[in-house]
């Protein structure tokens, strides 16, 4: 089983671009599990058809000890499992322990175990890693690989910079490594380009551009992957493409996060034309 | 054991530095001072313990709940947290308290949490508090509920304050709440000072009633450990004070609501309460005396300063003769103990104030006290409180909420004018002053602030010290050593030690302990020099 984390900044399209992905991969015949790592509890929202689902950490609450692994996972489009880990209202409480809690009960009940013969496990993980629990998914072997999505936008790139100093930290207890940077396109002058340079730079690929196209709102609105919604949409292409190359990739790497200062001239050298 | 004259601890020193690494003996040496009264000393305290020394410090919590608000009777305290810091900080201080009547309300003996699991934590603790805070109302109808943050409370967020305003307002009886999470400052000093601005805002001076009586008082810094409380209200009845409140050894919530009405504060304490005593003055113009309740001399020389302070002359004679009458009792006991202890030495390491104190009993008995020092007292406890302008706030200081108190415009009433102060000041009375605990030490005894576990092997190996006080935590390992150590946190069974009657206590104590022959049959004999033991093997 590949465990894989997806991380990047808040907004920048991780749960759209996973579950599309996703589905390109379920298109292939693979068996994936997502764990949605989010208190907002959206990761699987397109594979659901809504957000239906029950939370890890709501059901704990309710139902105490008494925890069937059903209870928790729903099938989705194309016998994708799924898992909300769920959290608190937003101002209270500890996401990340709750992160912990839900990941660690994940194991327990068995979710990766060998009879369900998993092929990919994925981990959609919320915004910046901004404590412990973030982290979770790449602690103690967790995930294996992460792959970083990011625009050419500047904080989206501090972001990535950033999450690839945590990967870095944990590369040597949890053996984590990163696979790759997905482009997820905001139409920024040069983008693919400084993207390329910013992957080069820290030591990964740039493992594919996703052109921007509206057909990914509007699949969104109904609650569908692009490719239930538009199978034959190009963009369903560009999404079966970053699936088959996650699927093909060898390229597993420690990062060498960039220094600000080198991060600032990149966006100087390719932002302004 | 054999008994060393004390030597000068320079040597000792430099080996115990030379064992650590360079900047861990760098700034262990800043904190190691060998006293020499010619010489401006300067100690570092209230910094950062050094990881891996074995501290015998402890935390904020338990410094705001388990010290300040722990000994009063009738404000539920419950801690919100798991369970552990609100069970290990449950009547472990041996604070003793007395209900008014059969009736009175003592909450004292309960443990009071919201025991946090992990989906408090996850999903806040919030709804729980609450719900416990209902809960405790409902069982008792008490006249306050305090909360005590423990440190998830402070990680994740719980607005421990909000719920507290929400709840008083509900059950239309004070609750107020304390952030004071464990990991604060650097020792259970920050806890102290939590504690003290949340009494300041939260209940003194809700009260205005005058109480009957004259030359009102309140006492600042005596928990009641043992009953030192108990003894102290005896004195200071038979003497001719008034009591208003104790901060806050057998105290109520109503006292302190009306403590603002006293006419002199006298610490004992310093550490843990000047903040109060100094708001106080701000606020309403009472001033403050450092006194000192440990040792029959002591306790004579602070009532005769409080006599002094309000200088009325039935009030003196009074004291007078109170000490005359106590001190008769006193010296009949000394006569008796004082030659088995005389010339043995002493090691303190306890408290922000204990160390000081119990070197006036120590004394009494012609001991001596050959190294001394706080767990968590700041360089105004060491050096005196002139240093005050020098100390620097650090970071960790600053994390501490330092309240901003104003003179309050209708119930300010200055107790003396600035000219009778400053009279009784000439006459010798140190009003708001305190000179520290290396005042009191001798030339060449050592002073050591937060000690290491290390620090305290070595020394007792160099000083061979008759007697160890100390805490808990210390405890068996010194008595392994062969030294007894007497607890000065909760005087392991005994007390009180204050006062008259508690010196004659301690006298007997000291005696019991140091002239015990138990502590020469720690070495077995076996382990003696030539010691031979021969043993056949018998087959039946």
């Amino acid at each position: 089983m590949r465990k894989i984390a997806i991380y990047g900044k808040g907004g920048i399209g991780k749960s759209t671009t996973t579950q599309n992905t996703v589905a390109g991969l379920a298109e292939m015949g693979k068996e994936v599990l997502v764990v949605g790592c989010d208190p907002k509890a959206d990761s699987t929202r397109l594979l659901l058809g809504g957000l239906a689902q029950k939370t890890v950490l709501d059901t704990l609450r309710e139902e105490g000890e008494e925890i069937e692994l059903d209870d928790i996972i729903k099938l989705g489009c194309g016998n994708v499992r799924c898992v909300e880990s769920g959290g608190p209202e937003p101002g209270v409480g500890c996401a990340g322990r709750g992160i912990i809690t839900s990941i660690n009960l994940l194991e327990q009940l068995g979710a990766y175990d060998e009879k369900h013969e998993t092929e990919y496990a994925f981990y959609d993980v919320l915004g910046d890693v901004v404590c412990g629990g973030f982290a979770m998914p790449m602690r103690e072997g967790k995930a294996q690989e992460i792959y970083i999505v990011v625009s050419g936008e500047m904080m989206a790139m501090y972001a990535a910079n950033n999450i690839c100093k945590g990967i870095v930290k944990f590369a040597d207890a949890g053996g984590v490594r990163l696979g790759g940077i997905i482009c997820n396109s905001r139409m920024v002058d040069n983008e693919k380009e400084m993207i390329e340079e910013f992957a080069k730079g820290l030591g990964t690929q740039m493992i594919h551009f996703i052109p921007r196209d509206n057909v990914v709102q509007r699949a969104e609105i109904n609650r569908k992957t692009v490719i239930e919604y538009e199978p034959e949409h190009s963009q369903a292409d560009e999404y079966r493409t970053l699936a088959r190359k996650i699927d093909e990739n060898d390229m597993f790497v420690v990062p060498t996060p960039m220094k600000i200062d080198d991060l600032e001239n990149l966006l100087v050298d390719f932002g302004m034309v | 054991m054999e008994h060393n004259i004390p030597k000068p601890p320079t040597a000792i020193k430099e080996e115990i530095l030379s064992k650590y690494p360079p900047k861990v003996a760098r700034k262990r040496n800043k904190s190691i001072v060998i006293r020499d009264p010619e010489d401006e000393q300067k100690i570092q305290a209230n910094v950062r313990t050094i990881p891996g020394i074995i501290t015998q410090r402890g935390c904020a919590y338990a410094g705001c709940k388990g010290v300040v608000l722990g000994p009063t009777r009738d404000i539920i305290n419950i801690t919100h947290g798991p369970i552990g810091c609100g069970f290990y900080s449950w009547l472990t201080r041996r604070n003793q308290t007395k209900p008014e009547g059969a009736e009175g309300e003592n909450y004292m003996t309960y443990c009071f949490s919201t025991d946090m699991q992990d989906s408090n934590i996850v999903f806040g603790g919030e709804k729980k508090l609450r719900e416990a805070i209902q809960e405790a109302y409902d069982l008792f109808k008490p006249k306050a509920i305090s909360v005590f943050s423990t440190c998830p409370v402070g990680l994740i967020g719980d607005d421990v304050h909000a719920i507290a305003k929400e709840m008083k307002k509900k059950l239309g009886i004070n609750v107020f709440a304390f952030s004071c999470e464990g990991y604060k400052g650097v020792s259970q000093s920050a806890g102290h000072h939590i504690a003290n601005n949340g009494l300041f805002k939260h209940v003194v001076g809700l009260d205005d009633t005058v109480r009957e009586g004259d030359f009102k008082i309140n006492m600042l810094g005596e928990y009641n450990i043992g009953g030192d409380a108990f003894e102290l209200e005896r004195i200071l009845e038979l003497a001719g004070f008034t009591l208003i409140s104790t901060f806050s050894g057998n105290s109520d919530m109503g006292r302190f609501a009306n403590s603002h009405t006293a006419d002199l504060n006298v610490i004992m304490c310093h550490r843990s309460i000047n903040y109060m005593a100094e708001m106080m003055e701000t606020k309403f113009g009472i001033p403050w005396l450092k006194v000192n309740f440990t040792g029959a001399k002591a306790t004579a020389k602070s009532l005769r300063k409080m006599a002094q302070y309000f200088g009325d002359k039935k009030l003196i004679n009074r004291v007078e003769k109170l000490i005359r009458n106590e001190m008769a009792a006193v010296n009949k006991v000394l006569s008796e103990t004082r030659p088995r202890c005389e010339g043995k030495l002493a090691m303190l390491f306890v408290g922000g104030s204990r160390a000081h104190h119990y070197q006036e009993l120590f004394n009494e008995l012609g001991m001596k006290t050959v190294c001394a020092g706080y767990e968590f007292g700041h360089r105004d406890d060491y050096e005196g409180r002139d240093v005050l302008p020098d100390i620097k706030i650090d970071a960790d200081s600053r994390n501490i909420e330092e309240l901003f108190v104003e003179k309050d415009e209708k119930r300010y009433r200055p107790r003396k004018t600035s000219e009778e102060i400053l009279e009784l000041k000439k006459k010798g009375l140190e009003i708001g002053e305190y000179n520290g605990l290396m005042a009191e030490m001798s030339k060449q005894s050592l002073v050591v602030d937060d000690i290491t576990h290390y620090e305290t092997e070595k020394l007792i190996e160099f000083y061979k010290p008759h007697i160890f006080c100390a805490g808990i935590k210390e405890k068996y390992v010194v008595q392994k050593m062969g030294v007894p150590l007497k607890q000065l946190h909760s005087y392991d069974y005994g007390g009180p030690y204050a006062g008259f009657r508690g010196a004659i206590n301690f006298y007997q104590e000291i005696d019991r302990m140091v002239n015990t022959r138990i502590w020469d049959l720690i070495t077995p004999p076996w382990e003696k020099n030539g010691a031979e033991i021969t043993a056949e093997f018998v087959s039946l």
